[in-house]
């Protein structure tokens, strides 16, 4: 059913709308001055300032190390082949390669590239890793000047990665072993 | 016809010309920045040649003001692609940016910017019926806007020339009609007497400020500004009658309606605000010397561009006329508001006399 909503008449003062005009230019003049002599903008004024990003962002992913500093990627190539555009590329180092930095790990990748070009930001690299190596952190600004700029080795992303402290696998599980006193993981 | 007359006026046009387009690319720099302000934004605030941050202070401050935005913008203008649409009339699709800055341009001629300038009169065109000459020019523009929107053969645009030229006929006669109370207190036709007039009896926006409030709301109109910007609306036509220009073509475009501006705050300040002339400091007269000459300059600049303020904040607390609306307004209140306000005047004059 319709419902009629009865407007009042206006008087002969509002329908000159000089009134509603000069509370619209009052209104206008306000936030010009507070805005011009205040410097209270809304902007955020990009490179300078920045955004924060909420907990949980899925910005680049980038090689993480563990609290000791050492490599913690195992050359598994779960992330290579679960990566959905193939932005990953991973060398491993081969039956005489390097071994890994760490105890507890066969290997660690000679090479390990991230092409950002391709890269989706979908986080099915840091599901898939078994040794929580390669993590999703809040870098969302990813630029260069050439596609070869923007194709990130193992060197760059373990700097950006910087040491991840949060999930000490191993060294729970020496913990878990000490307990039971049963020695199958490395110190 | 001798040649000093011929040297001067070339050298008035010329720094005229000049001083009009600067005016009209700061206006957009103006708009630009004010609207950013009255929304609570920064507006422009990056754009500066690579040497001007090597200046202390000055540089940056500068570049945070964004002056060096028109000359980025002008330079854009030139370097893009001048595209013509295939299925656009050649001709007429050439030709209407220039019927639109051409008329935009011009009417500057009679609008007296100074007094004098040593023995120079400081009005390119002194002409007896500076007002009419006014009228005439300013009612070719809307022909560059239609021409636009027909040669363009699209419907964005041609909606946009149909409500122009609805617009202008709607607003061309009660602004015309608004001014005759100026001229019978006055009694003059020509500019520069009607400002000599002021600078001796007090601003004519005293004498007749209903006159001054409908050639304000006509002005508005006539330069399709805001409430009135119906031939451009940006939100239902696209960009209207410019929508399939692009380059240098839409720059004429956008530079007539900003020149538009310049020439509508001119005749403003000319017919209503006393022109040059301030009451105080000496500068009611005719200036004799230099200093004085280039003073008043400056008091018709200052008065331009308050009243140019004011063209860009009403922008921001208006919504759009609708088109039956703008006719109303136009035909149904402002023609037989700027009659009574003729005979009124006539009445009042006559009473006195």
């Amino acid at each position: 059913m319709a419902i009629i909503v009865n407007r009042k008449p206006l008087t002969f003062w509002e329908k000159l709308y000089l009134p509603a005009i000069v509370g619209g230019l009052k209104v206008t003049a306000r936030h010009l001055v507070r805005s011009l002599f205040g410097g209270k903008t809304v902007t955020m004024e990009y490179p300078e300032q920045k955004w924060s990003v909420p907990e949980g962002y899925r910005g680049a992913p980038y090689l993480v190390k563990d609290q000791e500093g050492r490599t913690k990627c195992v050359s598994c190539q779960l992330c290579e082949f679960v990566c959905p555009p193939k932005a990953i590329k991973i060398y491993p180092p081969g039956p005489s390669g390097q071994i890994a930095d760490r105890p507890n790990a066969e290997k660690m990748p000679e090479d390990f590239q991230i092409n950002f070009l391709r890269c989706i930001y979908c986080g099915l690299c840091q599901e898939v890793c078994p040794e929580e190596a390669i993590f999703l952190l809040k870098d969302y600004s990813i630029t260069g000047l050439t596609r070869q700029e923007l194709v990130y080795d193992k060197e760059k992303l373990l700097a950006l990665g910087g040491t991840h402290a949060g999930i000490q696998k191993w060294k729970h599980k020496l913990e878990e072993a000490e307990e039971q006193e049963s020695f199958p993981v490395k110190v | 016809m001798d040649w000093n007359f011929i040297i001067f006026s070339v050298v008035k046009v010329a720094i005229v010309i000049g001083a009009v387009q600067t005016f009209a690319a700061y206006a957009v720099l103006a708009e630009r920045k004010i609207s950013a302000w009255i929304q609570d934004r920064v507006g422009p605030n990056r754009v500066a040649p690579p040497f001007v941050k090597y200046i202390p202070v000055l540089g940056p401050l500068l570049t945070r003001w964004g002056i060096f935005q028109p000359l980025a913008d002008g330079l854009k203008f030139i370097l893009k692609e001048d595209f013509t649409p295939a299925n656009v009339r050649k001709a007429y699709f050439w030709l209407a940016p220039a019927i639109s800055i051409i008329p935009a341009t011009i009417v500057i001629a009679v609008i007296p910017f100074g007094s004098y300038l040593g023995r120079q009169k400081m009005v390119i065109a002194d002409l007896n019926v500076g007002i009419l000459y006014t009228f005439g020019i300013v009612s070719l523009g809307v022909y560059g806007i239609v021409l636009a929107g027909y040669a363009a053969n699209s419907k964005y645009p041609f909606l946009g020339g149909i409500r122009s030229s609805a617009q202008m006929i709607s607003y061309e006669i009660s602004m015309g009609m608004s001014v005759i109370p100026v001229f019978l207190i006055a009694s003059t036709l020509n500019l520069s007497q009607v400002v000599n007039w002021q600078a001796q009896h007090g601003w004519l926006v005293i004498y007749a400020p209903l006159s001054f409030l409908i050639f304000l709301i006509a002005g508005f109109a006539e330069t399709n500004r805001l409430p009135f910007d119906l031939p451009e609306a940006e939100t239902e036509l696209v960009g209207g009658y410019h929508t399939e220009y692009s380059s240098m073509k839409f720059a004429l475009f956008f530079l007539a309606e900003y020149s538009n501006m310049v020439a509508a705050s001119g005749m403003m300040v000319t017919l209503f605000f006393g022109g040059w002339s301030l009451p105080f400091w000496g500068l009611d007269q005719p200036a004799h010397g230099i200093g004085i000459g280039i003073a008043q300059i400056i008091v018709f600049i200052v008065k331009m561009a308050v009243l140019m303020t004011l063209f860009i904040w009403v922008r921001w607390m208006f919504p759009r006329f609708r088109y039956d609306q703008l006719m109303d307004l136009g035909w149904r209140r402002m023609v037989p508001l700027a009659l009574a306000n003729i005979l009124i005047t006539a009445v009042v004059l006559w009473a006195v006399a």
